[in-house]
């Protein structure tokens, strides 16, 4: 992928000179860093919409916290570890950065994360789906806020094998998340009695899924799982229904945002069930998010860039209540204090770093109930934290079974 | 069911024929920047920029002025055919002279271009091109259910491909074409438009590029990113076929798509790279490619 990496190269070449500047103009401010996917297939999931969205909250905060001016830094980790990993050391060497927010990616949020443990500034991540950032690779520092696979597959699995999907196969994205997202699925479609018949593994951005698809369809399965996200979803599920594939299977999918919706229209996407961490026509709070978000981006909001708000919010607030930037004492007053905003009611920092908090199942509405534009969701379930995030798994040493 | 290493007959037929409806897709392609190479030495980077650009102006064509399907196949590439002529004009006659790194740095700017602008225009999510009323539904061969839509892609890259190699190597304007490459201050002497000429070429060249886009438009998502992702393979193609070689394009590609197919059932972790694999073997033991002339 010559192309898109260098792409993207030459985009973090621009954002870090940007960067470097604001860091400049910052001194002794409060910095926050965004590190995200801003030109690649999940841009549209978070990248410059997660930018706004942390600026309206840093905005809505006031702009100030402890008399110190509130900045942000910005860069495109390009969807490599190595990218991702090194601009946060840099931010925190180099620039004063307090606390970064993570976007889409497992794979490099495992590795900033490291780096989060390395210098100990809190880690906020917003658009990584992979449990093990909370399991096998949490540190002290971490804070997974929006959603994780676990909760994914609770919500979404679970759900189509009580309602009689009881034989899966699935199309795994081959990388940290879809692989993450495959097993908890599994494990939840064993545990509610279902069978799982196989998987097959396409590389992340294949062109052409039909021939994966083809394999699903000889499985006699009776739920294709999708353990995929953003361009890989939609195309696949426009090939499953190209192939007719969506007459003998129910696709189930694992992740999606509401922007994969929009992009692919009710007329494909009906009838899909999907679990979320947000959605911005839930009440009225959530709409009024939504309306200033859409005055700026000209789409609703995803639930990333609605965690992304919520998260620096929960931020400063800490800070404001500790009066430091001290990493040890905001950790602790973060997994002591209930956070209650229009993201979340009641949602809490578990000790291994999960934000629990309530998840939604949802159905994609036929293009006949949807009644006006962004009009795409019906809430099948309310799920609390509990039963989603589920218990701690005492695979994270900070937080023993 | 009868079975082969393992596999059943039927998946390997199956997985035979989608591998073909790629390898269209492949072919038409590398044929476009084998033609740009063969006559005018340039690597065209821009080349999935092109392909992008012509699903987009499909799209954007229904959307904005209810274009159907089939006009676009005319009018998408038509219109960035003539962005290409235009590019070359303005752009790429100015780096003819100077060493074949700088088209490639020019032309690779220009994918980087196309792709940030419409990202920052469209989204990343993309949008979706309907299948044409008349190509919906699908059709039984036995051993696959085959969307009615692919099949069209084979045919219509088929004859496409078959028409551009008969324009370049059986035709008075081809080997004015191919003369051009040859020695053209001479043919330039004959009194013949050679800069004209040229442009024309990299106008073709993009235009079969947009032409790919336009009928990949139904079959997957438009998005900003969809041509940067094939282009990588292309080139591959390309190599393999002989850089320049019309007919080693069309026939790499169609095969290559056969093999990655295949792939796909054996081991399908390895079926983004297999490619690129062929590609080294290929270099090593016939560095001019499989048709390329020393």
């Amino acid at each position: 992928m010559t192309i898109g990496v260098s792409a993207s190269r030459l985009a973090a070449a621009l954002a870090t000179f940007a960067a470097s500047c604001a860091a400049a103009a910052a001194g002794d401010g409060i910095v926050i860093g965004d590190l995200d996917d801003l030109s690649g297939t999940y841009a549209d999931v978070q990248g410059a919409g997660g930018v706004e969205a942390i600026k309206m909250a840093i905005a809505d905060f006031g702009g100030t916290v402890l008399g110190k001016k509130i900045s942000v830094l910005v860069a495109d980790h390009q969807n490599k570890p190595d990218v991702g990993a090194s601009k946060f050391r840099e931010w925190s060497d180099q620039s004063g950065l307090n606390m970064l927010i993570g976007g889409s990616n497992t794979g490099v949020s495992i590795a900033m994360a490291k780096v989060a443990a390395a210098k100990k500034v809190p880690f906020f991540a917003i658009g990584a789906g992979g449990a093990s950032l909370t399991n096998e690779d949490c540190t002290a520092y971490t804070v997974h806020y929006v959603y994780d696979t676990t909760a994914l597959a609770n919500g979404t699995a679970s759900t189509i094998v009580k309602s009689g999907g009881k034989t899966w196969f699935y199309l795994t994205a081959d990388y940290a998340f879809g692989t993450q997202l495959q097993t908890a699925a599994s494990k939840v479609v064993e545990a509610n009695g279902g069978k799982n018949l196989g998987a097959v593994r396409a590389p992340l951005g294949a062109s052409d899924f039909s021939s994966f698809l083809l394999q699903a369809q000889g499985s006699g399965a009776a739920v294709l799982g999708l353990a995929n996200a953003g361009a890989d979803f939609s195309n696949s599920l426009k090939a499953a229904n190209e192939f007719g594939l969506t007459k003998t299977m129910k696709p189930a999918a694992l992740l999606v945002f509401i922007s994969n919706i929009h992009g692919l229209g009710l007329q494909t996407a009906q009838g899909l069930y999907l679990t979320t961490g947000w959605y911005w026509d839930l009440n009225d709070d959530t709409r009024a998010f939504a309306k200033r978000f859409f005055e700026k981006m000209k789409a609703e909001p995803t639930m990333d860039h609605a965690g992304a708000y919520s998260a620096t919010m929960t931020y400063l607030k800490a800070v404001k209540a500790v009066g430091s930037t001290d990493p040890d004492k905001i950790m602790s007053e973060l997994k002591k204090t209930k956070i209650n905003d229009m993201f979340t009611k009641g949602g809490y920092v578990r000790a291994d770093g999960v934000m629990v908090h309530t998840m939604y199942v949802m159905q994609v509405k036929s293009p006949q109930e949807s009644k006006y534009p962004w009009d795409y969701y019906k809430v099948v379930k309310l799920m609390n934290g509990e039963e989603a995030f589920g218990p701690i798994t005492g695979a994270c040493a900070l937080a023993p079974k | 069911m009868t079975h082969v290493f393992g596999i059943p007959v039927a998946v390997i037929l199956g997985q035979l024929m989608l591998g073909l409806v790629n390898g269209a897709f492949y072919a038409m392609l590398s044929l476009g920047l084998a033609v740009i190479f063969g006559l005018m030495g340039v690597v065209n980077f821009a080349h999935g920029a092109f392909y992008t650009l012509g699903a987009f102006a499909a799209l954007l064509g229904l959307q904005w002025f209810g274009v159907n399907y089939w006009a676009a196949l005319v009018l998408a590439p038509l219109v960035v055919g003539i962005l290409g002529v235009v590019t070359e004009r303005l752009l790429l006659r100015h780096v003819y002279k100077l060493d074949p790194l700088y088209g490639l740095l020019l032309t690779f700017g220009l994918a980087l271009a196309v792709e940030g602008t419409l990202n920052q225009l469209f989204g990343s999510s993309g949008q979706s091109y309907p299948v044409p009323k008349a190509l919906q539904g699908t059709m039984n061969l036995g051993f696959m259910i085959l969307p009615i839509y692919r099949a069209w892609v084979i045919l219509a890259s088929l004859t496409i491909c078959l028409g551009t190699w008969f324009l370049i190597e059986r035709t008075r304007l081809g080997a004015t074409l191919r003369a051009a490459t040859e020695n053209a201050p001479l043919l330039q002497a004959f009194g013949v438009n050679v800069p004209l000429l040229v442009a024309a070429t990299y106008g073709g060249g993009v235009a079969l590029a947009a032409l790919a886009g336009v009928l990949a438009a139904p079959v997957i998502q438009v998005t900003p990113q969809m041509g940067s992702s094939l282009v990588t393979v292309v080139f591959a193609v390309v190599v393999i076929g002989g850089m320049g070689s019309i007919l080693g394009s069309i026939v790499s590609g169609l095969t290559l798509g056969i093999i990655e197919g295949l792939t796909k059932v054996v081991y399908p972790e390895a079926s983004n790279i297999v490619v690129f694999v062929i590609m080294a073997l290929v270099l090593i033991l016939r560095p001019a490619g499989l048709f390329g002339k020393e």
